[in-house]
C-alpha cells in the first residue's frame, strides 16, 4: 500500500495518521519483525523501519542506544530489507528511514530496487537535503518509491517551497529544533512551521519529534496529518525487562497513541 | 586552476552538504557572514592583528641543517610549533571565533580528540569572551586528563560523549546533536577542514597563511620554491594550509601523510586515502573508512590528531586529479622520525608532525635523484610534542616503572 493511499483513507475517516517508527535489528531481526508487527496490529497507519547506523546524528539517546545494539549483534543492510519483507503486506505502507551513506554504498539505484522489490513504499533521508538527491529522486522514479523530505522550524519560505516539490508521500515535518526524542512542552515552532509549510503544499505533513503520550498525540493531531513516534515506542522494549513486558508496554502503547490521533 | 569548490561546496564529486535541514539556516548564514567579512576591511586587519600580536604568526622558517645533511636533501620546517597553543590550530580558532562574535553568537561549541583543538577553542573564547563548550570523547577524556585541566582552566565546559566509539568522531555527532538545538546562539567551531560546506573552504581560508608565509620565506632567503612539500593529514587542516599557496606551482611536488599505524594490511590504521573508500561522514562526500554496508569503522593511529576515519573533501579532489601524492606513514616510521628530530634539531614535535617528518625522510632519496644537492623539502611543522610526551616516554621506555 502507498503512503499517500494510507493518508488518504486516516483524512477519510477524519482523523490523523500514526506513523510508528522502529529500528531493525532490535534487540534481534526477529525481534524486530515481531514488534513492528505488534505496532501494525495495535494501530499504526504507517510503519517507518530504521536502518541502524554507526553515526546517528539527528537521534537522541533511545535510538542511538536501539541502533547500536542492533549493530553490535550484526544486523546488516540485506537484514533491514528482510524485516521491510516480512512486514509488508498487511496494508500498512513501510517505509525505511535511513541515513544516507548505507544507501550510496549499497548503490543508490539497487537499493531502490531492492527496496521495492521487498515491498517499501519508500524511503525517509533526514540528513539528504534536495540539493544532494539529484541520483536518488531519479532512482525514487525509476522504481516507483516515495521520497520524503524534511523541513525544520529554521527553514526559509524558499527552503520549504523547493523541498516540498521533490517530495512524495507526506512532508516530515521536524517539530522542534533538536534530536529525536526530546520534547520541548512550551515550543509554539510546530504548529507555525504546519502552517507555513500548508502555504507551498497540498502534500499532508507529518509532524514528529517528542511525543510520548494519548495527550501529546492529539494535541498534534489538532494540525498534522500526521503523528510521528519514535523514541517513546523504542523507549518499551529498553526499559522492560524481558521481551514479553516490553511487547506488552509497546501494544499498549501504540493503542494508546492510535487512541489520540482520534481512531 | 581553481581550488575554490562550486557554490554549494563541491569539489568534483566532493564536498556539499549531508545536513539535517534544521542546519541548512545555520550553515547558509555562516556561508554569507564569512564571504562578508573577508571582504571587510576592518574585519581582516583585526584577525591579522589578533595573529600577530597574539599567536606569534607569521612562525618561523627553520633550516634543519644536521638533519638535512644526515638526509641529503635541504629540510626546511615550518615553525607552527611555535605559534600560542603550541600548533597551526590557533589560526583557525581565531578566525572563526571573531567570526562567531560578529554573527552575534555568544557561544562557540567544539569537538576535539586529544584536546588540542579544545585548548585552542578554548583559548580564543576566553581571549574573546564567548561561552565554550567542548566535546571530548570519554575514552579520550581519561587519557588526556591535562588537557582537559587546561579546557577548564580556560573556563570552557568539557563534555565527555559515552556514545559510539567514545572517540573523536563521536565527539564530531555530539556536537552536531547540540548545534542543531542551539544553533540561534552557538557557533560550530570545527577544527577541520571537514564538515559540510562552508566549513572546509572557511577553514581552508583561515590556515592558508601556513602555505602562504613559508612560499615568501622560501623565495626571500633561497630565491627558489621547494621541490616538494609534505604534511600529515589527519582531517587535513595544516595540510590544506600548507599545499594551498602551492597548488599552482606546477614544479613543487605536493605530499600528505597519513595515518599508517599498525600498517595497512592489519586494518588499525587511519589512512583514509590510502586505503579508504568513497562515502558520506559529517557532512560531506569524501574518502572514509566503512565497512561494506557503509558503517563507519574506527581509525587506529598513535597520535590521536591523526585517528579520524574521514577527511577533508578537498583532499579527496586533489587526491583524484593527482595534484597531491598521499601515503600511510605507520606508527613505527612516525616514532622513529619523533626521536631523529629530537636528536638532530632539539625540537620536540606533535606525533601527528612526525609523520610529514617520516614522510621527508621517506622522499629524500628520489628528491636527491631527481634534483641533486640542491634539494629541498619544506616540511610542516604542525604542532609541538610536549602533549605527547606521556605517550612518547611509554613508547620508548623512558618512564620510571620501565626504568
Amino acid at each position: 500500500m502507498s503512503v499517500s493511499g494510507a493518508l488518504e483513507k486516516t483524512r477519510a475517516d477524519g482523523r490523523s495518521a500514526l506513523v510508528g517508527y522502529y529500528p531493525a535489528g532490535f534487540p534481534t531481526v526477529e525481534g524486530s519483525i515481531t514488534a513492528v508487527n505488534t505496532m501494525i496490529d495495535a494501530g499504526c497507519d504507517i510503519i517507518e523501519i530504521g536502518l541502524p547506523y554507526s553515526d546517528p546524528v539527528m537521534d537522541g539517546a533511545a535510538i542511538q542506544r536501539a541502533a547500536a545494539t542492533a549493530l553490535a549483534a550484526g544486523t546488516r543492510t540485506r537484514d533491514v530489507l528482510r524485516v521491510v519483507e516480512a512486514v509488508s503486506g498487511r496494508g500498512v505502507p513501510i517505509l525505511i528511514m535511513t541515513y544516507w551513506n548505507p544507501v550510496e554504498k549499497y548503490g543508490v539505484d539497487s537499493f531502490a530496487r531492492d527496496l521495492a522489490a521487498a515491498g517499501c513504499a519508500g524511503l525517509i533521508t533526514p540528513d539528504l537535503i534536495p540539493e544532494e538527491a539529484d541520483d536518488w529522486l531519479s532512482a525514487s522514479d525509476d522504481h516507483g518509491l516515495d521520497r520524503i523530505f524534511l523541513v525544520a522550524p529554521s527553514s526559509t519560505a524558499e527552503r520549504i517551497s523547493r523541498t516540498v516539490d521533490v517530495t512524495r508521500g507526506f512532508v516530515y515535518a521536524q517539530s522542534i529544533m533538536g534530536v529525536t526524542g526530546v520534547r520541548d512542552t512550551t515550543s509554539g515552532a510546530a504548529p507555525d512551521l504546519v502552517t507555513r509549510t500548508r502555504r507551498a503544499t497540498d502534500l499532508p505533513i507529518g509532524v514528529g519529534l517528542g511525543v510520548r503520550s494519548r495527550e501529546q498525540a492529539a494535541e498534534v493531531a489538532e494540525y498534522a496529518d500526521a503523528v510521528i513516534v519514535g523514541s517513546a515506542l523504542i523507549s518499551c522494549l529498553l526499559e522492560n525487562p524481558d521481551e514479553s513486558s516490553g511487547l506488552n508496554a509497546l501494544r499498549g502503547l501504540t493503542a494508546e497513541l492510535a487512541a489520540g490521533v482520534g481512531r | 586552476m581553481t581550488t575554490d569548490p562550486d557554490r554549494l561546496g563541491h569539489w568534483g564529486a566532493y564536498g556539499g552538504r549531508f545536513v539535517p535541514e534544521a542546519l541548512m539556516a545555520a550553515l547558509d548564514e555562516l556561508d554569507a557572514g564569512y564571504r562578508k567579512a573577508f571582504a571587510d576591511e576592518s574585519f581582516r586587519a583585526e584577525l591579522d592583528r589578533m595573529l600577530v600580536e597574539y599567536a606569534g604568526v607569521p612562525s618561523p622558517l627553520y633550516e634543519a641543517e644536521r638533519l638535512s645533511d644526515q638526509l641529503g636533501v635541504r629540510v626546511l620546517l615550518k615553525r607552527e610549533d611555535l605559534n600560542h597553543t603550541g600548533a597551526h590550530k590557533i589560526r583557525n580558532v581565531l578566525g572563526q571565533a571573531l567570526l562567531a562574535k560578529r554573527l552575534g553568537k555568544p557561544r562557540i561549541i567544539a569537538e576535539t580528540g586529544a584536546g588540542q583543538h579544545g585548548v585552542a577553542s578554548a583559548t580564543a573564547a576566553a581571549y574573546l569572551g564567548l561561552e565554550c563548550t567542548v566535546y571530548m570523547g570519554a575514552e579520550d577524556v581519561r587519557r588526556q586528563a591535562l588537557n582537559v585541566a587546561r579546557m577548564k582552566i580556560l573556563g570552557a565546559e568539557v563534555v565527555p560523549v559515552a556514545a559510539g566509539s567514545q572517540t573523536l568522531k563521536d565527539s564530531i555527532n555530539e556536537a552536531l546533536r547540540d548545534w542543531v538545538s542551539t544553533v540561534d546562539t552557538t557557533h560550530y567551531l570545527i577544527g577541520t577542514v571537514a564538515g559540510p560546506h562552508p566549513y572546509p573552504v572557511l577553514v581552508r581560508e583561515l590556515v592558508a597563511g601556513i602555505g602562504r608565509e613559508a612560499r615568501q620565506q622560501c623565495l626571500d632567503r633561497y630565491g627558489r620554491l621547494p621541490d616538494a612539500v609534505s604534511a600529515c593529514v589527519g582531517g587535513g587542516s595544516n595540510a590544506i594550509g600548507a599545499f594551498h599557496a602551492f597548488v599552482d606551482d606546477a614544479e613543487v611536488a605536493l605530499h600528505g601523510f597519513e595515518a599508517g599505524g599498525d600498517g595497512i594490511e592489519t586494518g588499525r590504521h587511519g589512512a583514509t586515502l590510502a586505503a579508504g573508500s568513497v562515502g558520506v561522514l559529517h557532512g560531506a562526500r569524501t574518502y572514509i573508512m566503512q565497512d561494506e554496508d557503509g558503517q563507519i569503522v574506527e581509525s587506529h593511529s598513535i597520535s590521536a590528531g591523526l585517528d579520524y576515519p574521514s577527511v577533508g573533501p578537498e583532499h579527496a579532489w586533489l587526491k583524484d586529479i593527482g595534484r597531491v601524492r598521499y601515503e600511510a606513514v605507520t606508527d613505527t616510521e612516525a616514532m622513529d622520525a619523533f626521536q631523529r628530530l629530537c636528536r638532530s634539531e632539539g625540537i620536540i614535535p606533535a606525533l601527528e608532525s612526525s609523520h610529514a617528518v617520516a614522510g621527508a625522510i621517506k622522499l629524500a632519496p628520489e628528491l636527491r635523484a631527481e634534483h641533486g644537492e640542491d634539494a629541498t623539502v619544506l616540511v610542516c611543522l604542525s604542532g609541538r610534542g610536549d602533549k605527547d610526551m606521556e605517550t612518547a616516554a611509554r613508547y620508548f621506555g623512558l618512564t620510571d616503572d620501565q626504568a
